[in-house]
């Protein structure tokens, strides 16, 4: 077995997450200035200037790029032969949350009851982790801090099976379509296809880390993509919804398998400020 | 693109009705923050008939949970929230004399319905652009709901910060207006 102290989780889990809040992928700032070229709305075109200078601001004087610095997601896959030693490995993520969100001036986003009192837990945790044992000695830990102006947005449905492709195509769209102005446009839209109600959330979530200018691996879903993305494009919202050609950089689809009576579908969106960063110990 | 025009807060009913969906405005002066929490308690007192902790009278209201201040900064990233959370509260801060609303996307037809009423006007700021936005923040104070952390009243000493009039107090859309000229489906 190889041994992993804690403590060294909890220090790429706190690295993790300054760096994906004062730096956007050079994906998304790439994928940003080339829509800024192609874009037809001058109001649209203002705006994707505002929303680059706005990131390289935020990169060179480390600060957050969004107030919202999200709801602490974490993806661990870890390797069946490492040993984590010296501390719990749940709490030193979210003491990794905790020392980002305090030392790099991060805003507290979390309640920690959702309906009566909805109290502030002041320090961000606890964050969500999704873990995943995998063959090897290695761990892989992806984060991303996720805005709820899009979370907000994002739809659940269970189409049937005869629904096929063109029903999830619709479906997306019109989510899209709904969600206007509120989700902060140009936006990211992670589609999650298959498996049950919560596998299609996660993988929905997921496919949220993949960069904007990579399709999926298997040529039918990335030409979904690529449909889907020009469709969203037609609709008008435009940068910030007010009109124009880029409503949308990208959409990510993930699908797994799933049951012989459905066609589960979730749509998680996310804003232009599409953060994640991720390690491997 | 529309007029850029200056505004200094307070702001009259004069001043608000001259203004248009798609004028780009620079503010000037002291903007109050408020968000979900904050609104709540405002209304609880409004409905309680009690004194608010504000004189919202000719005031911008700004819809934002800014991160908190780094030392050496005048403020923390401080970019719009979505605006539809509020539409439930924000009549009755309408009714109280508030002139503006500064935040993104859509609000409810009683909220527009109320702009026009009582000549009020409802500002875009771009989202996600919280750090860029905040070089027009001069200084931050908290005024009310400090329990509340960034969900908190503060007062915004801003210059020239940018907005633009999505919907002006003649209820004119920006969000209806533009969009369906780069409809193509």
């Amino acid at each position: 077995m190889r041994e992993v102290k804690a403590e060294q989780i909890k220090e790429t889990i706190k690295d993790l997450f300054l760096k994906a809040n004062f730096e956007i992928g050079s994906d998304v700032l790439e994928m940003l200035k080339e829509r800024k070229e192609k874009e037809k709305s001058e109001i649209g075109q203002a705006v994707l200037s505002q929303i680059i200078e706005n990131d390289i601001i935020a990169s060179n004087e480390k600060i957050a790029m969004c107030q919202d610095t999200g709801y602490a997601v974490v993806f661990v896959e870890l390797g069946q032969e490492v040993a984590i030693v010296d501390g719990d490995f749940n709490e030193a993520i979210n003491q990794g949350v905790r020392e980002a969100y305090d030392e790099g001036y991060l805003r507290k986003s979390v309640v920690e009851e959702p309906l009566f009192e909805r109290k502030n837990t002041k320090d961000n945790t606890p964050a969500i982790v999704h873990l995943d044992i995998v063959p090897g000695d290695k761990i892989k830990i992806a984060v991303t801090p996720k805005g709820f102006g899009s979370e907000n947005m994002s739809a659940l449905k269970m189409l049937k099976p005869a629904d096929g492709i063109q029903g999830v195509h619709d479906f997306v769209v019109e989510t899209v379509e709904k969600a206007g102005p509120n989700p902060c446009p140009p936006i990211v839209v992670g589609v999650g296809i298959g498996g049950t109600v919560e596998k299609a959330a996660l993988i929905a979530k997921k496919c949220l880390l993949r960069a904007v200018d990579v399709h999926n691996s298997d040529e039918r879903y990335a030409r979904l993509e690529r449909a889907m993305l020009e469709d969203i494009n037609k609709l008008g919202i435009g940068p910030a919804g007010l009109g124009g050609i880029t409503t949308a950089l990208s959409v990510n689809i993930e699908f797994a398998p799933t049951h012989i009576a459905g066609l589960p579908v979730v749509v998680n969106i996310c804003c232009h400020a599409a953060r994640h960063a991720e390690a491997i110990i | 693109m529309g007029k850029i025009i200056k505004i200094k807060t307070p702001v009259t009913t004069e001043t608000i009705r001259e203004l248009k969906a798609g004028d780009n405005v620079l503010i000037s002066g002291v903007i109050y923050t408020g968000r979900d929490a904050a609104h709540k308690r405002l209304v609880d007192l409004i409905e309680a008939k009690e004194e608010l902790p504000v004189d919202f009278d000719g005031q911008f209201i700004y819809y934002v949970g800014p991160t908190p201040v780094k030392p050496g900064d005048a403020s923390g990233a401080a970019g719009p929230t979505t605006s539809y959370r509020m539409d439930p509260y924000t009549v009755p801060l309408l009714e109280e004399g508030i002139k503006g609303m500064i935040g993104k996307g859509l609000r409810s037809n009683e909220v527009i319905e109320a702009m026009k009423k009582n000549g009020a006007v409802y500002f875009g700021a771009v989202g996600g652009a919280a750090a860029l936005i905040a070089k027009s923040i001069k200084k931050v104070e908290v005024v009310a709901y400090a329990d509340l952390g960034a969900e908190a009243i503060h007062r915004f000493y801003v210059e020239d910060f940018p907005v633009i009039v999505i919907i002006d107090s003649e209820g004119n859309n920006l969000y209806e207006i533009e969009p369906p000229k780069y409809r193509a489906i």
